[in-house]
């Protein structure tokens, strides 16, 4: 077991990534000889070259855009967003080509690119630095849209999304990049596609991804104080959705509370609590509630601890679940 | 030049030309072709074949056969002088007009007509012919392209890359992008730009202030102005700029001066934004005709032969109609293929509600 931040997870999942297979790239805006902004690329262009560890110019849209020509070529390129609100610039390249050319190649054609995106708020940044934009591209048939929440899942995840021959958007809690844990470098990772409990409990569950499972994780450690039993369910897998550990999940403990960072407005959330009415109907207690961002731009950060979903939030919501 | 006035009627003092609109053939300094009898004679042939092949098409949407025509009619030079110029390991990729360089790269023109009929969105293979898909958002393909240069370029293959685009797609911040990532990579590409003076209904100037090869001195390659209806120098100009590619010497960006006889796609009615006399002017600068001359005029082909394409010509427009007639629709299931290399649970489970669905209808 070794102890790494999230952040020295992704970059030694990445390292693996490379070492096993000469055909993984990774490219983009500063993330050769800096490593990247966050510094998730560390150390990769001095020791695999700048082939390989491409420095790109500063240009979204280019650098999914030759990512998608260089899979053609039979690379694997993994891509990275700087931050999330720069992702629009290649939103085009992004809905409009990477998630639909294998179809229009009749299956002829793989796309094995990994885009990843740091995303979420609560570092205290100015605009554009703390968006949760996961919902357009779940709403894009052609991706896989997955969310790293911890650095043990983070090693093995990357590792899969490039493994993986369909395009996958992969989304990096920035706020959780810090944050550190043991991980067991030897040791495999669940498959891309799969939910985890990561605490089991009986009373309600939490679903959460990427930045907001930490939290449901310390609302659940509150709620035991008062005698309430949480699950927590990580998703980790946003498209599909792995909805026999959801509904498992909700079918025992029969009321569920959805937490996300982005709006709750036509959210990812909304799509789980539609897809829980229809398949639990009858063992729901409550209504599937959500936590999440209000229907507006991100704020400015003095102002992000009222707009993020914090513990109290999520226990407000988890009361308002028992008071039905 | 003004709006109204007939585009190209006078010929910019830079295009480069070995082949007159009467047929004469005339030296340039920079750019020279040696042609046997036999490969002019090909030519030719592509020429009749790809327009045979569009007029087809342009039939068959108008009997309600096809949605949607993009016509080459008046680029048949453009597209097979650049389309012959390219060897087997290099890789081409089109916009959605691009029928002339899908011939000299032996696609199937059914193939391409399965995407107007609305059959597939595609569905030739692009590492069979080194060919890739029919791109639809304008300038997209620029930056797939140039990924695809870096590729060879990683491979360390005795390849090129070209791409096809238009004036339109001038604008793009893709096709900006990619001539940026083009040159500071000095990717093995050729940036093709069929200039064919209207993009839907709006003419160059909405486009650029300067002619288009001109905008390649500022992204730092070579740009080279090329008479599009010209075979001849097209394929001299583009086999140039690809052996450049090859050997290491980075980008060109190729303006092919051409003009679009048709309309922008069976959709679109030019009369409501283009003079007529601008039409008659270019029908005098065809692509096919100036070669016939030169065949004629140097006693390279007799009667016999023409009437020989013809008579193919009239073969294959016969063949690609039967054959697109035939061309089955898809399984409703066809709707979930493709999407996902593996498995998909979501996907997986619509299909299997969907397919329940519709089987109830048939009890």
């Amino acid at each position: 077991m070794t102890t790494l931040t999230l952040a020295k997870a992704l970059n030694e999942g990445l390292r693996r990534s490379m070492e096993d297979d000469s055909k993984v790239l990774v490219m983009g805006e500063d993330v050769g000889k800096l490593g990247g902004v966050f510094r998730v690329t560390d150390g990769l262009q001095k020791d695999f070259g700048e082939d390989r560890v491409i420095d790109t110019p500063l240009a979204e849209s280019g650098i999914v855009g030759t990512a998608i020509g260089l899979a053609l070529r039979g690379y694997r390129p993994v891509c990275e967003i700087q931050f999330d609100g720069f992702v629009f610039p290649a939103a085009d390249q992004i809905i409009t080509q990477l998630a639909k050319m294998p179809l229009r190649s009749l299956g002829a054609l793989k796309l094995p690119v990994v885009v990843r995106i740091p995303c979420g708020g609560g570092i205290g940044a100015v605009e554009h630095h703390s968006e949760s934009p996961e919902a357009h591209f779940t709403h894009t048939g052609g991706l896989r849209v997955v969310a790293c929440s911890n650095p043990a899942d983070a090693y093995t995840m990357i590792q899969e999304a490039v493994r993986c021959d369909d395009p996958v958007i992969f989304f990096e809690p920035k706020r959780r990049y810090w944050d550190k844990a043991e991980v067991d470098l030897a040791a495999p990772g669940l498959p891309l596609d799969q939910a985890r409990i990561v605490r089991p409990g009986r009373d309600l569950t939490l679903f959460a991804y990427g930045p907001m499972v930490k939290t449901c994780l310390e609302a659940a450690a509150a709620a035991e104080e008062e005698g309430r039993d949480l699950e927590v369910v990580d998703l980790r897998s946003l498209n599909p959705l792995d909805m026999g550990v959801l509904v498992d999940s909700v079918q025992r403990t029969g009321r569920c509370v959805v937490v996300h960072e982005a709006p709750v407005f036509t959210g990812f959330g909304a799509e789980l609590a539609a897809r829980i009415s229809e398949t639990c109907f009858y063992h729901l207690e409550a209504p599937v509630l959500r936590v999440g961002g209000f229907s507006t731009p991100y704020p400015p950060s003095r102002l992000e601890e009222y707009y993020l979903p914090d513990l109290d939030r999520v226990l407000d919501a988890v009361d308002r679940s028992f008071a039905f | 030049m003004t709006a109204d006035a007939p585009r190209g009627v006078d010929a910019p003092p830079e295009l480069v030309q070995l082949l007159t609109p009467e047929g004469e053939r005339v030296e340039h300094p920079d750019y020279d072709i040696e042609l046997t009898a036999e490969e002019v004679r090909s030519l030719y042939r592509d020429l009749v074949l790809v327009r045979r092949v569009d007029l087809e098409a342009v039939a068959l949407q108008r009997q309600g056969e096809l949605g949607i025509w993009a016509s080459l009619l008046g680029q048949e030079a453009a597209q097979i002088g650049s389309g012959r110029a390219l060897t087997d390991a290099d890789m081409a990729f089109p916009t959605y007009r691009e029928h002339g360089v899908a011939w000299c790269r032996d696609v199937d023109p059914v193939k391409l007509l399965g995407l107007f009929r609305g059959v597939n969105h595609g569905g030739w293979d692009p590492a069979e012919h080194n060919f890739h898909l029919y791109t639809i958002v304008i300038g997209s393909q620029t930056l797939h392209a140039v990924g695809y240069a870096m590729g060879i370029q990683r491979d360390g293959a005795e390849a090129a890359t070209i791409v096809y685009f238009g004036d339109g797609a001038t604008s793009q911040g893709d096709v900006n992008e990619s001539f940026i990532w083009a040159s500071v990579f000095n990717a093995p590409i050729v940036f093709f730009c069929q200039n064919n003076q209207w993009a839907i209904s709006e003419p160059l100037e909405k486009q650029s202030k300067i002619p288009l090869y001109k905008r390649a001195s500022g992204f730092g390659f070579p740009g080279v102005r090329v008479d599009g209806n010209d075979v001849f120098a097209c394929l001299a100009v583009t086999r140039r700029a690809l052996q450049n590619a090859r050997e290491g010497q980075g980008p060109t960006l190729i303006e092919a001066f051409t003009y679009r006889m048709g309309a922008h796609t069976t959709s679109d009615d030019p009369t409501r934004y283009r003079l007529a006399d601008e039409l008659e002017a270019w029908k005098l600068k065809d692509p096919i005709e100036r070669v016939k001359a030169y065949l004629f005029k140097n006693e390279l082909a007799d009667q016999e032969f023409f009437e020989k394409i013809d008579a193919e010509a009239d073969a294959l427009g016969k063949d690609v109609r039967s054959r697109c007639l035939a061309l089955p629709d898809p399984r409703p299931e066809a709707i979930f293929q493709h999407v996902y290399s593996g498995a998909h649970a979501l996907l997986d489970e619509e299909r299997e509600q969907y397919l329940t669905y519709l089987a109830g209808f048939e009890r």
